[in-house]
């Protein structure tokens, strides 16, 4: 197998053919040249792209009509091909279709890459690429998805016309939605029964001497089983072939943290640097905290203490809603000083590691807020700890009364606890924040503590100004260059902080 | 006629004697190889055996006809069954690298029990079946072998007789015996309209469109109906009974239109349709047809007696009876006692009685019968190898039985199968021009 990045001949005048469907099944991988830049923009857009298409499941009944709309624009925004021919107008500036198809081609290949390695990984990407290509297809007209079949070598014969007759009325019986006049006009193809089960199961088919008489519209099923069964097999091909590519130092990184990267903006530009008065800090805390800081909060101030976890996890998020370095040490030290701890060995102890945070020791490195998925992933909590996500981390028992505590109602718990079950942390999250505000629909995907009190401001209209970045916020920026920053620089602290995860990673 | 020093002995005795001269074993070893297209098809086959005292022993397997003969004859299995062909020799399977030992393939089976028809049969219940209920396995095996043939396209089915109050299919297809777990299941679930348990009284629910496969089930129920369900069944001739039934309807029934076809419908809702199925239709445990692992009883097994009580009872009954009613009568009443499990011919599924199939005492017993005229080949046929002649005495021995008309059946189902193999292999032979 060929990897992208690599030195490889550039294929010239047959890139137009490559390319001449807005959907594929990536039987082939791309063999040209790229940059490092266009290797990381890929795999960042892409990732976005599918993890907006789990959330946007989880939100919405898949291919309802709000599905669809919101996935359309999330595709439009991240670039990727919809269902245009290719040579189509060309937007002024914007990206060709050509170019689309190119990235969607590419960027598969790198995910498959970062999604080899485990089970749960391999598990994750099917089922969103699955979702992602029924989405797609679903969306073609009818002879693209004719022009599809073809082109793919679906070998699926179409029943003539002489025993569509025959059969017409059994056909009419065993589809629903199908009359005399359809059953004419519209393609069906026989497809061997072990091809189409779920129709089958549900007696939604016409079937016989084993052969399932699908209508055009439904061959969508059998398609994507075709291409799960595909991509499952490639992905275990590409994790035997894996240790060539992890052995190429410019990949290694960006590939072996790809599959928990935060995508997002990364909180360390302190917009509201000293907009804040610590006087507000528990007013705040109620209202526009996260779950998770919520929580951290009212241990200190319970206990007068926090652990390093803790203190890492708070203190960052503090950082980046804007308390300063003066603040933060009066902050931690008038709450340590309650309890066990004097002033002096407040100074000798913690105050050296909240300088560390804020880059003013050691290394110097300013760190960055937790993510979502550091929060969640990294370091769980033991007995005396506060840190971690009270969704994943709490006992749902527990996590119940502290909701009840917090005066969310019965039926929004019982939602938020379907989706804690269902592992969805953050989108569980985001339903508090909808509960806690009031509103019902959050309006972002939420993926950083930070842009839940960021938005959590924005919607109280508070006493903040803060600057409405909106393209850094999960949107992909036009601009490349701009696009390797943030994602350069996560991937290089995310290299040295996560250190831990490697070792999550390797195991089966 | 039985003669009068006959004593019926229990299963250690008679089994032995089964095992040695009347199990079909050369046609039971070229069923399980399937014409050794695939190699070690049949060696690593797993096998069960229930022993003596309820001894229950698993991973069975054997690597030849001869080793299964004389494990058989050795550990005299009073109940035998069929489970997977595996990766590697089931009786190995502790020496494997654990995860690599894996079910590969087994034939698609189906397992009818009288015991699920309960709630929709007055005249037994339980383990009891009598020749008006027997009228529900006619009934199953007509629906289901038409849908495995014409809508699956299945070929080569061989249905059994459990022994006792069923009936099992073997769908021993190439492309069956290959089929994944999910499309199992999914099989097994396009066969089933009885969705319910305890709880619920209405348990098929028809709504339009009808499908091809609903109707075809419907039209061999309505056959039988009349005389299965209304007469022999007799569900209309109680307070009790007629009360089951119109606790399918809805309440205000009477005022439904009654259409061209006289089938009483409202709103795509099928009622008297939905009764007849509710009634007749064949009630099938998906779990048994879903696991290539699952093991079914094998044809050709006994059905061993319930227990020691049950013989002593029988054996004191018999006696009682032979003397009174002679053979005749001591045949009606054994009924419960160890039948063989035997392949249906379809094509006598009309006349098929359960209670004519043989039971092991009886073919023991018809065994010890002198033969006229088969004396002097003895001499003769001695000389030859031993395990030939052992064989020729075998297919001698059977075919002086009640067995032997049962044994052809499997015979019949063999040759299809190697006639079809024949003609795949000659097709393959085209395909790749070798002359």
């Amino acid at each position: 197998m060929q990897f992208p990045g690599r030195r490889k001949k550039v294929i010239g005048s047959s890139q137009n053919d490559l390319y001449d469907h807005c959907l594929q099944f990536y039987g082939q991988p791309p063999l040209e040249n790229i940059s490092l830049t266009e290797f990381e923009t890929f795999a960042v857009e892409r990732l976005k792209l599918l993890k907006s298409v789990e959330n946007i499941g989880v939100s919405y009944v898949k291919n309802s009509e709000q599905y669809v709309k919101k996935l359309d624009a999330e595709f439009s925004s991240l670039n990727f091909p919809l269902r245009t021919e290719l040579g189509d107008r060309r937007v002024q500036g914007g990206t060709s279709e050509y170019e689309k198809r190119r990235k969607d081609h590419i960027s598969h290949f790198i995910l498959r890459l970062a999604y080899c390695q485990t089970e749960d990984l391999r598990r994750w990407f099917i089922q969103q690429e699955m979702d992602l290509f029924r989405y797609r297809f679903g969306e073609l007209t009818s002879k693209h998805k004719t022009d599809f079949l073809h082109k793919n070598n679906l070998k699926y014969e179409t029943v003539s016309a002489e025993e569509k007759k025959s059969l017409k009325d059994k056909l009419i019986t065993s589809s629903y939605g199908l009359s005399g006049i359809t059953v004419e006009e519209y393609d069906f193809y026989k497809v061997p029964f072990q091809d189409a089960l779920d129709l089958v199961r549900t007696r939604k088919v016409y079937l016989l001497a084993g052969n399932a008489y699908i209508p055009h519209h439904e061959i969508v099923t059998i398609v994507l089983n075709d291409f799960r069964t595909r991509l499952s097999k490639a992905l275990a091909m590409t994790a035997r072939s894996l240790p060539a590519v992890q052995s190429d130092e410019r990949l290694q990184p960006l590939l072996s943290h790809l599959s928990h990267a935060y995508v997002g903006q990364d909180y360390s530009i302190q917009k509201n640097m000293g907009k804040i008065s610590l006087e507000q800090i528990d007013a705040l805390s109620g209202k526009s905290f996260p779950l998770c800081m919520r929580h951290l909060h009212k241990a200190l101030r319970e206990n007068h203490h926090l652990r390093h976890g803790g203190r890492m996890q708070y203190g960052l998020f503090l950082k980046g809603i804007g308390l300063t370095l003066d603040q933060a040490l009066q902050f931690w030290r008038s709450e340590f000083v309650k309890g066990k701890v004097d002033a002096d060995k407040f100074d000798k102890a913690y105050a050296y590691s909240v300088r560390h945070m804020f880059g003013k020791e050691g290394k110097r490195t300013d760190y960055t807020p937790y993510s979502c998925m550091k929060v969640i992933l990294s370091n769980p909590p033991s007995q005396g700890d506060y840190h971690g996500c009270p969704f994943r981390h709490s006992d749902p028992e527990l996590l119940k009364q502290k909701l009840q505590n917090y005066k969310v109602s019965p039926s929004g718990i019982n939602q938020i606890l379907e989706l804690v079950k269902g592992m969805h942390y953050q989108l569980a999250c985001q339903k508090y924040f909808e509960l806690t505000h009031n509103v019902e629909d959050a309006g972002f995907s939420l993926n950083h503590p930070n842009q839940y009190f960021t938005e959590s401001q924005k919607l109280l209209g508070g006493g903040l100004e803060i600057k409405k970045e909106v393209d850094m916020s999960q949107r992909s920026q036009e601009n490349p260059a701009n696009m390797t920053r943030p994602s350069q620089a996560n991937s290089k602290q995310a290299h040295e902080e996560m250190g831990d995860l490697d070792s999550f990673f390797q195991d089966e | 006629m039985p003669t009068s020093d006959y004593d019926p002995a229990c299963l250690p005795d008679l089994l032995p004697l089964y095992y040695r001269r009347l199990f079909p074993f050369s046609q039971y070893y070229r069923w399980l190889s399937y014409g050794g297209v695939s190699k070690n098809y049949f060696q690593n086959r797993e096998f069960s055996f229930t022993l003596k005292d309820d001894i229950y022993v698993r991973y069975q397997s054997f690597t030849t006809q001869n080793e299964l003969e004389k494990e058989m004859q050795k550990m005299v299995p009073y109940k035998i069954d069929i489970g997977a062909v595996y990766s590697h020799r089931p009786s190995q399977h502790n020496a494997v690298k654990s995860g690599t030992f894996q079910a590969l393939e087994k034939e698609l089976v189906f397992d009818i029990d009288m015991t699920d028809y309960d709630d929709v049969r007055r005249c037994c219940s339980a383990a009891d079946i009598c020749s008006k209920c027997w009228t529900l396995m006619t009934i199953a095996i007509r629906i289901l072998d038409r849908a495995l043939r014409e809508d699956f396209g299945f070929h080569h089915l061989l249905w059994v007789y459990s022994g006792r109050r069923g009936v099992h299919c073997w769908v021993c297809d190439d492309a069956a015996r290959k089929l994944s777990v999910a499309a199992r299941s999914a099989v097994a679930e396009y066969l089933s309209l009885i969705k319910g348990g305890e709880e619920t009284v209405r348990k098929v629910v028809l709504s339009d469109p009808i499908h091809p496969f609903i109707n075809h089930s419907l039209s061999v129920v309505e056959r039988y109906f009349c005389q299965y369900a209304i007469v022999e069944q007799d569900i209309l001739g109680s307070k009790e009974s007629v009360d089951k039934v119109l606790a399918l309807l809805p309440e205000d029934i009477l005022s439904f239109p009654v259409n061209a076809n006289y089938s009483i419908k409202k709103g795509g809702q099928y009622f008297d349709k939905e009764i007849m199925l509710q009634y007749c239709y064949p009630r099938l445990d998906v779990n048994v047809s879903k696991g290539v692992n699952h093991l079914l009883k094998s044809p050709f097994s006994i059905h061993p007696k319930t227990g020691e009580k049950e013989y002593y009872q029988s054996n004191l009954l018999y006696t009682l009876l032979f003397k009174r009613l002679g053979a005749v009568g001591c045949l009606f009443f054994f009924f419960s006692s160890s039948r063989i499990s035997v392949p249906i011919d379809l094509k006598e599924l009309n006349t098929f009685d359960p209670f004519e199939v043989p039971t092991i005492s009886l073919i023991c017993e018809e065994l010890e019968r002198p033969r006229a005229d088969e004396a002097e080949d003895d001499d003769v046929k001695d000389k030859e190898n031993e395990q030939e002649a052992g064989e020729r005495r075998r297919i001698r021995d059977y075919k002086r039985t009640s067995l032997a008309k049962y044994v052809k059946v499997f015979d019949r189902f063999l040759e299809a199968m190697a006639r079809s193999r024949k003609g795949e292999m000659l097709q393959k032979s085209d395909l790749q021009k070798d002359f």
